[in-house]
């Protein structure tokens, strides 16, 4: 019987380090195109708006006699207010003087308030059993249901399918906007795409990585590959690696000890990466450009 | 702070308003402005002429301290910047401020006077009136209360003029001044820089427009990363400097 | 209003509002330079600093948990300065590496090292005790008199009493040249001020209000009063002088509204038990954005 659980647990626990593995890719990429689009903390406020959400939702499906704790039903829920909440965002940006960072901080914070006053709600109301939704702050994949671990593995799988799909129209608009637009490619549209692809990120990364971590994983991958190269599609690839890269360490370490939360774990390793990065990546890395500046400096005191 | 007398290079003549030697500036490895030498006269309008990315910009910044410098220096009135801040007035370009800042037209030309407030100063009746007064030179009087946002370009750039008369400055040195104006501000701006040369004020201002050069100002600087001509318009501002300035240079960047 | 009231509600709410006052007043001039995350970040790096602090100390005395998060704080600031100086990376994006991988690293040290057994959790890093912070010394309102009942108030209390106060003497003085700064960085430098050092000092009062009103109000709470009070007044004013004003004014009432409804809120919709006070504070401070955003005199950008 330990054995058939172990088993058990171990399919499952491959199902989850391939999905955090998928989750990675597609968080790598995105957060390469948020990154040139000077977007990268949007999906701060994007992660941090599903938390209402996902309170409301264990609301409801306990209102309606459920259990309130279904994967499917919360992820529903935190993508209906990380939409609101982008809403939010794009109104206080657009419709008021308020600059982007302020909207996003705002939106951030309101929302997270809001969900945490929902989540004391259902402790007032001492609902049993709420303790699974704490997971989603840090993120948590060791013991988790064979249905929960297939949605987070197919979750992964559409991540980086879209970014698949939406690459090319991505990188002419992160490229060269105005260019795009004359081929018809609207800036607009390109930036619906990207952020169809940061919320698949964050409702899969959610219980992987956890609402407070999730920007990690769109930002880290991506700067560290800024600093290799200076072509937008290289630096995309290689954002995947290493965001793909964490997410395999990350999970499969989490497996091996369960106490560890998952999110702090990829998140260390992308941040890894991305020291190693700084320092030797051939574009931007600290000791390639010393040697480059070093090498200017004698130039200018050698004969004029 | 006292002047470093040491820095001063012997050949200085005279208390020039600004003087740089050798200056260059550098982007990350790109060089865009390369070792200028160039003087500014007291009682004249410079312009400083070149393409676009001649570095015009950046030699004003850096020898502003705005930018860092690689190498050379710039000597104001014959001492370093830091002491004889009071005696120059910077005119930036537009673009730089962000205009959405709650301020009024009136409490940005107060800003010119903060130099003589000092830190804990208060800001009496007299300062304001002299901040209007300053407002009223570039013709906004009408405009103190407006916030700053809601001006045009032209009227913006004049609020900036106006901050820097209130500066009292001796030395005027203004970045793109005439870019996105209309023809009725270009006058009105350069009408109150002819008023400020003619009292002895040296006005230095980065130009683009060649046509304008030799009706406005009294000499002139041609840079294209490097010094190509300087002096009086009338032989500086020659077609073979122009055509020299507007070359293509070859980059002697890797 | 009696006794009651001094000994359970009074603190907490004296303690909100100084936390509020001493986020909002920096969140102006962050929220003018387009620095408003500055506060995130800050407010993230506390639990690293604060485990840092016990695990070094053994001990997890308020000023062993302040001066570890200070110094979290001051890392942050040094390594994203660091991060967009060498790596010429934008602001946001150093942040966005720099928080989240100090935060990562404090909540595995926190799982790790068995701290959490301590009362150090990251839920309490989050939201803060404000409910917790009663006054057990106060009979009634006299006690406000009494020194030997003052002596018993929540330490939190002077703690941030003294920050608040220290921030406010910070911006008074300071407030010419952190306009201009704030404006026109360019015509500052040439001013001779230090622009370099005053943007620096800006985000170190802006740490400094995240440490001391953490403990008590939790990092979210500090994130939205950054934020929340100073945009909302930006929509009401086109004067700075009066934007810092209402921005005081509405953390306030953000604070002093949360703590009322977070405590009857509940009861009033027939629901037993009380609400998280941080998070009705920064729900009230969102009603009151909201309501800015749509009604607000200068809403629009001028042109």
């Amino acid at each position: 019987m330990l054995d058939a659980l172990l088993l058990q647990s171990g399919y499952n626990a491959t199902l989850v380090t391939l999905g955090a593995m998928m989750l990675g890719v597609a968080a790598g990429v995105t957060g390469t195109f948020l990154y040139l689009r000077k977007r990268a903390l949007m999906s701060d406020a994007m992660a941090h708006a599903t938390l209402p959400g996902v309170g409301l939702a264990f609301l409801l499906m306990v209102a309606m006699g459920g259990d309130g704790r279904s994967l499917p039903g919360l992820l529903a829920g935190a993508g209906i207010s990380a939409l609101v909440g982008l809403g939010c965002v794009q109104f206080l940006t657009t419709r008021t003087r308020l600059p982007e960072d302020a909207a996003i901080g705002a939106v951030l914070s309101v929302f997270y308030g809001v969900g945490i006053v929902i989540l004391t709600v259902i402790q007032a109301l001492s609902i049993g059993r709420q303790a699974g939704l704490e997971a989603f702050l840090l993120g948590a994949t060791a013991g988790m249901l064979w249905s929960d671990a297939m949605l987070i593995a197919a979750g992964g799988a559409i991540s980086a399918g879209l970014v698949l799909l939406f690459r090319r129209p991505l990188l002419m608009v992160a490229f060269d906007p105005d260019y795009a637009s004359v081929r018809g490619l609207l800036p607009g549209r390109a930036d619906l795409m990207l952020m169809a692809l940061v919320l698949a990120v964050t409702l899969t990364g959610l219980k992987v990585v956890g609402l407070i971590l999730i920007v990690a994983l769109l930002v880290i991958p991506a700067v560290a590959a800024r600093m290799w190269s200076d072509r937008a599609g290289v630096v995309a690839a290689i954002a995947g690696g290493i965001g793909g890269a964490a997410g395999y360490g990350g999970a499969a370490m989490s497996a091996s000890a369960p106490d560890l939360p998952t999110g702090p774990l990829i998140v260390l390793l992308a941040a890894a990466g991305f020291v190693v990065s700084i320092l030797f990546g051939r574009a931007r890395g600290v000791i390639p450009q010393a040697l480059a500046r070093a090498r200017m400096r004698t130039r200018l005191a050698g004969p004029a | 702070m006292k002047p470093l007398r040491d820095l001063r290079p012997e050949a200085a003549p005279g208390p020039l308003p600004l003087a740089v030697r050798g200056l260059s500036v550098a982007y990350g490895e790109r060089l865009v402005v390369d070792g200028v030498d160039a003087v500014f006269a007291a009682g004249k309008m410079t312009a400083i002429v070149g393409p676009n990315g001649a570095g015009k910009s950046s030699l004003l910044k850096a020898a502003l301290g705005i930018v860092p410098r690689v190498a050379g220096q710039a000597l104001f009135f014959g001492q370093p910047l830091a002491a004889v801040r009071d005696r120059v007035a910077y005119v930036p370009q537009r673009a730089g401020v962000d205009w959405d800042f709650p301020a009024r037209v009136i409490d940005v030309v107060a800003m010119g006077l903060y130099g003589q407030l000092g830190l804990f100063g208060r800001m009496r009746c007299q300062h304001m009136t002299q901040a209007m007064d300053c407002l009223g030179r570039v013709g906004l009087t009408d405009f103190a209360r407006r916030q700053i946002g809601a001006l045009s370009g032209g009227q913006q750039q004049r609020v900036f003029l106006a901050r820097a008369l209130a500066q009292r400055a001796d030395l005027i040195v203004l970045d793109e001044p005439f870019a996105g104006v209309d023809a009725a501000t270009e006058k009105a701006l350069v009408g109150v820089l002819h008023g400020l040369r003619d009292t002895g004020c040296a006005v230095v201002a980065v130009h683009h427009d060649l046509a304008t050069v030799p009706v406005w100002f009294d000499a002139v600087l041609l840079i294209n990363r490097r010094c190509i001509a300087e002096g009086p318009v009338a032989t500086a501002f020659s077609e073979a400097n122009i055509a020299r300035a507007y070359a293509a240079i070859p980059a002697n960047h890797a | 209003m009696g006794a009651d009231f001094v000994m359970l509600s009074l603190p907490p709410i004296l303690v909100g509002v100084l936390a509020a006052i001493a986020c909002a007043l920096p969140g102006n001039f962050l929220l003018l330079r387009r620095q408003s995350m500055v506060g995130d970040a800050i407010s993230h790096v506390v639990l690293p600093g604060i485990v840092m602090g016990f695990l070094l100390t053994g001990t997890a005395a308020p000023l062993v948990m302040v001066l570890g998060a200070g110094v979290a704080a001051l890392v942050a600031v040094v390594l994203v300065e660091a991060i967009i100086r060498t790596a010429r990376v934008e602001q946001g994006a150093a942040m966005g590496i720099v928080f989240t991988t100090m935060f990562a690293g404090g909540v595995l040290l926190l799982e790790r090292s068995g701290a959490s057994a301590v009362h150090l959790d990251v839920q309490h890093a989050l939201y803060g005790n404000l409910e917790s912070l009663i006054w057990l010394d106060a009979t009634g309102w006299a006690s406000l008199l009494d020194p030997v009942a003052l002596a018993g108030l929540p330490p939190e209390l002077a703690q941030l009493a003294v920050t608040a106060l220290l921030i406010g003497a910070f911006v008074a003085v300071l407030w010419r040249p952190l306009k201009i700064a704030t404006f026109d960085e360019g015509f500052a430098a040439t001013l001779g001020l230090p622009v370099r050092v005053l943007s620096l000092a800006l985000v170190m009062v802006a740490a400094a209000a995240c440490v001391a009103a953490f403990q008590a109000v939790g990092s979210i709470l500090v994130i939205a009063m950054l934020i929340c009070p100073p945009a909302a007044a930006r929509l009401m004013t086109d004067r700075l002088e009066r934007q810092v004003g209402l921005s005081l004014i509405l953390a306030t009432v953000s604070a002093v509204a949360g703590y009322v409804l977070a405590g009857h809120g509940p009861l009033w919709l027939g629901l037993g038990g009380s609400v998280s006070v941080a998070g009705m504070t920064a729900t009230v401070s969102g009603v009151i954005l909201a309501v800015a955003a749509l009604a607000g005199r200068h809403r629009r950008r001028a042109t």
